[in-house]
């Protein structure tokens, strides 16, 4: 064995791990005064390095840590679907598709007649009409035919019903 | 029946947060040893233990046992340990003794000191523990790895190959080329120093 590889081996000798190398390094050391000064040498710095004590965590190195564990900012539920922006833009788009489909009938300006929400506009429209323009509209609704005519004292005259002459007994017909 | 770190951190994955309390309790001390070590002080080596920790604590989710704990745990410690020093290198003032540029530079023949020469000057200003510390301090960064790893934490020479990346021949060309800037940094202690056991009787356990 030669110096060159009889040093890369001291450390390891002089810990006691060589294994089976341990006797190679021993024949070269017999034969070698440079690499058995080394070894003591490098024997003795062991034993200094041994001098210096070990560090210890301060007090308080745990509730220090635990804070700092607190402290971190919680990772978002969906980080994973954020991870997969193949995936993130499909769902996106997907999700823009099926609002556009949901909006197409609200903004269809063709109402379905029958509808509750034709007959409240109707319902709107009579009841913002002006007067006159009021009169036309309720003698011509047929829902109306059904009321009776107002008393003859009444201060208001009666509503005329569509294709009806008016009577002069009050619209009795007499009896 | 103990469960093995890795089975802790299979439970900490699991949402066990008692697995990690743990785990903390097992490794804050070496970590810390291990950081004193390698930093110039004590309030940084805490905050990179700390660190440590917290990323083992955020990446959880996503471990998964393809390496021991250990080998894992101290990757995390001497990457954080070696930035930091390379980060704040501009900011110490001591002047080392003969530690390169960089690692690219340890292959170089170093201005070495005369032995016995304001060596002791310094040793009366500093006690020999604090003195042996800066020794080690003065190491390049991955020679300091490896020296704290190997002597301190009592690693295997397998496992500290894999925290520092490297293959177990480089890592004995380091520890080599560590002990040899040892030997002259604390010549005079070793001088004072007695005979040493037999080889291979000086482990420690």
């Amino acid at each position: 064995m030669k110096c060159e590889e009889v040093s890369k081996e001291l450390v390891t000798y002089i810990d006691g791990r060589t294994g089976t190398g341990t006797r190679r390094v021993e024949e070269h050391l017999a034969v070698c005064e440079a690499c058995r000064t080394r070894a003591e040498e490098f024997r003795k710095i062991s034993m200094v390095l041994d001098e210096v004590p070990a560090i210890e965590p301060s007090f308080g190195f745990d509730a220090r840590l635990r804070q700092r564990i607190a402290a971190q900012p919680r990772r978002p539920r969906f980080v994973w679907f954020v991870r997969q922006p193949r995936l993130a833009l499909s769902m996106a788009l997907l999700a823009a598709l099926a609002i556009m489909v949901a909006k197409l009938p609200l903004g269809n300006p063709v109402a379905r007649p029958g509808s509750a929400a034709v007959q409240q506009e109707d319902f709107n429209a009579i009841r913002n009409l002006g007067v006159l323009e009021n009169y036309d509209v309720v003698t011509k609704l047929g829902a109306l035919s059904d009321l009776t005519a107002m008393p003859a004292n009444d201060a208001q005259p009666p509503l005329r019903q569509p294709n009806q002459q008016p009577s002069s007994d009050g619209g009795n017909g007499g009896a | 029946m103990a469960r093995s770190d890795v089975q802790l951190m299979m439970d900490v994955k699991a949402g066990d947060d008692e697995s990690f309390d743990l785990l903390l309790r097992k490794y804050r001390s070496p970590l810390v040893n291990f950081l004193g070590r390698m930093v110039h002080d004590r309030a940084t080596a805490e905050d990179l233990a700390q660190e440590v920790f917290l990323r083992v604590y955020r990446a959880r989710k996503q471990y998964t046992p393809s390496a021991k704990f250990t080998t894992w745990l101290f990757r995390i410690a001497t990457n954080l340990a070696l930035n930091s020093v390379r980060d704040h290198r501009h900011q110490r003032m001591e002047v080392s003794i003969d530690a390169p540029k960089n690692d690219e530079d340890e292959s170089l023949p170093r201005e070495l000191p005369a032995r016995g020469m304001r060596i002791d000057e310094r040793m009366i200003e500093r006690d020999r523990t604090e003195f042996i510390r800066r020794a080690v301090l003065a190491l390049p960064e991955k020679q300091r790895a490896a020296v704290v790893l190997h002597k301190y934490e009592d690693l295997e020479y397998a496992e500290i190959a894999n925290v520092l990346e490297c293959s177990e021949s480089a890592l004995k060309s380091l520890l080599f080329r560590a002990y040899e800037s040892l030997r002259v940094q604390l010549a005079p202690m070793i001088a004072t120093q007695p005979v040493a056991t037999p080889a291979g009787k000086g482990r420690q356990a």
